[in-house]
Order: structure tokens, then C-alpha cells, then sequence
């Protein structure tokens, strides 16, 4: 068990009972995006806000598991205050760290590498990974658009 | 009968120590019908109904014994027996030919919150496109269909009656016979979902006077891509194919064709012959070991372990009644994607989830559930194994914060 202790370890407990910068925001200049695994339930929306080059802010709100919640705040935490050029290069390693691909160590994915421990339980990478996709994917688009799926 | 010398006879468990409880989803197969399949594939892989050479001829017969087997088995006549990928493209056929054909704007269609999708959904579908309206037998306080709140939902406009006989997350067996005496006074035409009946129960088609029943090969003991429909003979004769192609038809032109007779009109292009095979080697598995025996053993295992939950606290069981095999519950405050991951790291494999029926999460007002499923090849050790993790999860989750 001990795989799943230190897949459950403090952070993921942290964020999950105390999100950060959880809750929407009614305001056109973010981009929000809405992603729901029908499998589980999981049911997360993103939204960003991104002026000047600089990711303002990241809020989120959803129902899931520990795992999909808890990553969704810290993404949040780490992604407020990159260039977007970062905030995608870190969203594509995280990914690839998820899905036991090679990923840049170098880049400083911060809390988001508790999660890591994920790639030992191929069940759960959609629980860790569908925040993340929604964030990556409102990076994509522009501000005001919303989007289901 | 010793279940736990039976284990011996399903494969897996040579390679996987592994508690399977979730059987409901998908059943383990065992070598009999990997033998099936196998024979068709060894001994006479061929087409069956075209080629005019022995090996056709051998295999057209063993896709024939193949069907009486099944015919046999729900106590209907061979021509009343359709072959189909599971109980949910019967019950699409069943939908989309005779629901199509039969309903008017303003017919109503009975159906319940317990179904599983793939009884839900057709008949939204032919809904829509024919006018017609569902209505749902409300459920009593602890999530049954009773034949008292049928007969309230039951008018002269209902046409169609489409329930589960034993439902996938609570494990309820529907009072059938009441029912279907009821609607038929009415006129109406009934379906019965039996895809988690046909595992457990000796099924009578003649005695439960059903009109129509579907169930899946690959939850009892079965191979995937199988299923039956059964129709009662004189509706299925006067329903159109919904797929059209060869094998199905009697004569050709241009512009028209004549379709065979039931069953072959709704089979058309060439079947899941291995499958069939299987199909009917997993019927005779299940014969003689007993389908009352199995249904006794399954309940012994839930019933033992139901008390072995019940002695821990912050588990929540929404069936504690059920008559089968199935117990669904969650964590308190554990979304069971996070518990059933530490079953997983024990090599217990549970559901998690809501279990294609999104309608009895809605009822329970919850997200999702786990869900542990008894079956035959399941041991008391079983249990034991499965109530040893259940403990050690509930101290790890409170201590972890949950």
C-alpha cells in the first residue's frame, strides 16, 4: 500500500479538502472550458484569464474524485502568474509525466509532480489528467468562448 | 456442490490472484466455452447458411443446435430466438422494429428509473420519433418496482411495458408475473430486460406469458458480441428487419425483396457463429452445475458478506434487502473512484462508478457508487478478502483526512 500512501500524500489531501481558487467567474475575458469523463461522473470546468502574454488567473468548479478535484486546484496554484508559453509547456509535460512518457524534469511542475505516482495506477491517469486537458485546451481559444463536451 | 473446486475450470485465475466482484459488468469465462469457440474455429470455421459443401453443412448445424440450446434454456420455440450482440442491440431491435412500427403520438411506453441505459435510451429514441410518451413506475422508499405502483402508472394508452427483471445496481428481482397479468388486461406489449436475470434464474417464457427478453451472453459465463432476443412468435413474424442485407431475404430484384421468416429476418450478414457456440456451452455450464444452486451460492456470499459490512462503520449500503447477488455501497465521504483504487492495489476488482444507470444514481442522489457482484467461481475466502481491504480502506481514507 505503500504506492497509494504516497499517491495520496499530503498535497493531494491539502488541495482536495482546501481548493484554491475554486469557484467561476462570470466575466467575459476568461475562456472557460467544460470537460466530463461519463465513466466516472468526473465533471470539471477551467477557465483562465490571459492578458498580455501573462495567465492573470485560473479558476475551476466540479464534482470528482480526490485525484481530479485536487489537481484542478493545483493547477490552478501553479499556473497563476506564467507566461502562457510556460503554462502550456508545463501542461504538456504534466501530461506526458501521467501518461509515462518521457517529460522534462527541468521544468519546475512544483506540487504537480505529487502526482506522479498516478502513472502506477493506469485506472485513474483520466482522474489526473482531465483538469489539466481543460486548462491546455482553454489556453487554445479565445476569450469569452465557452465550449461543453 | 464445491464452488471452490470449480474455480479450477476458468483460466484466468491460473494466471491472476485476483478477487473478482464484478460480474454484473462482465462474467469470467470458463474453458468449456473457450472449447466451444474453439471447435467452431478448429474443426469447421466456415460460413454457416450459404456454402454448399460439408464443412458449411457441419457448421449450419452446430449454429442450429446452437439455438435450440438457448431456445431450450428460456423454455421458447427455436424460430422465437434471435441471435444478437447483446441484450442491448435486443432490445434496440425490439425498439426499432416493433416499437417503430406500433406506436402512435400520445401511446405511452412504461418503463422504470431502475433501467439500464440500454433500456432507456431506445425508447427516448422511439419516443421522440413516433409521438409516443414514457412514463416510470415510481419506486417504493427502498428502490423497488412493486406491481401496486405499476398498476398506478398503467392506463389504456400504454402500448409498451419495457423493465428490468433484476436490476444491475440494486439486485431487486421486478414481480414480473403480476405485471405483465396486468398490462396485458390493458393491451400492452412487454419487454423484459433479463441481462443480469439469465446468469441466476431458471427463466420460463411460457410461464412469465413475457412478450419479449433480452440478455447477453458474456454475463453468464459467455463470450462478448453474443446475445439473445427472444419474441413471442406471432409479433415477431409481423415486425420489419431493421438491418437488411444477405441472408435475410428469399428473393431479390431490382427494386424489391421478400424477407425470410423469424428468426433469420433479423439476422442478417454473417453471425457471431463461435459465438453462438459459446453461448451454448455457457448454457450447459450453467445447467449442470444448477441455476438454483448458483443463485443459492451468490446469495450465501452476499449475505455473508452484508454482515461483514454492516460491522463496520462509515459504509454506506443502498440494497441491504436485495435477493441477489449484489451490493452496492459506498465510503461515507469517499468518492469511490478514490476507494475502489485501493481494492485495485489489493487485486479486488470492484465497479466503481454509476454503472450505465445514470436514472438510479439520480434516485439515490448520488454521483456514483461501488458495486461488488457474487457469482459462481466467488469463495468464502472471497469474502474474507474482500471485508479484510474493505476495513483496512475505511482506516486509511479517515486517516488520510477524507
Amino acid at each position: 500500500m505503500d504506492t497509494l500512501e504516497n499517491l495520496y500524500r499530503q498535497i493531494i489531501m491539502d488541495h482536495y479538502k482546501n481548493p484554491r481558487h475554486k469557484g467561476l467567474v462570470d466575466d467575459p475575458l476568461y475562456v472557460t472550458k467544460h470537460i466530463k469523463n461519463p465513466s466516472c461522473g468526473d465533471d470539471i470546468t477551467i477557465q483562465s484569464l490571459v492578458r498580455e502574454d501573462i495567465v492573470e488567473d485560473v479558476r475551476h468548479d466540479g464534482r470528482g474524485c480526490s485525484i481530479c478535484c485536487s489537481s484542478a486546484s493545483v493547477l490552478a496554484s501553479l499556473m497563476i502568474g506564467k507566461t502562457e508559453h510556460e503554462a502550456m509547456t508545463l501542461t504538456e509535460n504534466y501530461l506526458n509525466m501521467i501518461t509515462g512518457k518521457p517529460f522534462d524534469q527541468a521544468r519546475d511542475l512544483e506540487d504537480a509532480l505529487a502526482y506522479q505516482g498516478v502513472t502506477k495506477f493506469p485506472a485513474r491517469m483520466k482522474c489526473a489528467t482531465i483538469a489539466w486537458q481543460a486548462f491546455g485546451a482553454t489556453l487554445n481559444k479565445k476569450a469569452g468562448e465557452t465550449d461543453e463536451q | 456442490m464445491d464452488f471452490t473446486a470449480l474455480r479450477k475450470q476458468f483460466p484466468v485465475y491460473a494466471y491472476e490472484d485476483i478477487v473478482y466482484l464484478d460480474t454484473a459488468a462482465s462474467s469470467l469465462t470458463p474453458q468449456a466455452v473457450i472449447d466451444g469457440m474453439n471447435e467452431y474455429y478448429t474443426r469447421f470455421p466456415v460460413n454457416v447458411h450459404r456454402g454448399v459443401y460439408r464443412l458449411s453443412y457441419q457448421a449450419t448445424e452446430a449454429y442450429t443446435a446452437a439455438r435450440e440450446t438457448v431456445a431450450k434454456f428460456i423454455k421458447a420455440s427455436f424460430e422465437e430466438i434471435i441471435f444478437t450482440r447483446g441484450a442491448s442491440s435486443a432490445l434496440n431491435l425490439v425498439a426499432f422494429s416493433y416499437g417503430l412500427s406500433v406506436l402512435k403520438p400520445g401511446d405511452e411506453i412504461i418503463l422504470s428509473a431502475l433501467e439500464h441505459h440500454s433500456n432507456l435510451l431506445p425508447w427516448q429514441a422511439v419516443a421522440k420519433q413516433t409521438g409516443a410518451v414514457l412514463k416510470f413506475v415510481p419506486l417504493d422508499p427502498s428502490g423497488r418496482i412493486t406491481a401496486e405502483a405499476f398498476a398506478s402508472t398503467l392506463s389504456k394508452k400504454t402500448r409498451i411495458v419495457a423493465l428490468t427483471y433484476v436490476s444491475n445496481v440494486m439486485g431487486y428481482i421486478t414481480p414480473l408475473k403480476p405485471i405483465i397479468a396486468l398490462a396485458h388486461e390493458q393491451g400492452a406489449v412487454v419487454v423484459v430486460d433479463a441481462a443480469q436475470a439469465a446468469p441466476h434464474h431458471a427463466i420460463n417464457v411460457k410461464e412469465l406469458d413475457c412478450d419479449f427478453l433480452a440478455f447477453s451472453g458474456h454475463k453468464m459465463c459467455g463470450p462478448t458480441g453474443i446475445g439473445v432476443l427472444y419474441g413471442k412468435a406471432h409479433l415477431l413474424k409481423a415486425m420489419p428487419p431493421i438491418e437488411y442485407g444477405g441472408d435475410m431475404n428469399d428473393h431479390v430484384t431490382l427494386h424489391d425483396a421478400v424477407y425470410k421468416d423469424p428468426p433469420y429476418r433479423f439476422e442478417t450478414g454473417t453471425p457471431p457463429i463461435a459465438e453462438a457456440l459459446g453461448l451454448a456451452s455457457a448454457i450447459r455450464f450453467l445447467q449442470d452445475i444448477g441455476l438454483d444452486a448458483i443463485a443459492e451460492h451468490a446469495r450465501h456470499l452476499r449475505e455473508k458478506a452484508l454482515a461483514g459490512i454492516e460491522a463496520i462503520s462509515g459504509i454506506t449500503v443502498y440494497n441491504p434487502t436485495t435477493e441477489t447477488g449484489i451490493i452496492t455501497f459506498n465510503l461515507d465521504d469517499v468518492h469511490p473512484h478514490d476507494a475502489v483504487t485501493y481494492f485495485d492495489a489489493d487485486g479486488i476488482a470492484l465497479r466503481a462508478g454509476h454503472h450505465c444507470a445514470q436514472t438510479v444514481m439520480q434516485w439515490l442522489q448520488v454521483d456514483a457508487t461501488l458495486r461488488a457482484s457474487f457469482y459462481l467461481y466467488n469463495t468464502d475466502d472471497d469474502v474474507k478478502r474482500f471485508l479484510d481491504t474493505l476495513r483496512r480502506a475505511r482506516t486509511f481514507f479517515t486517516e488520510a483526512g477524507f
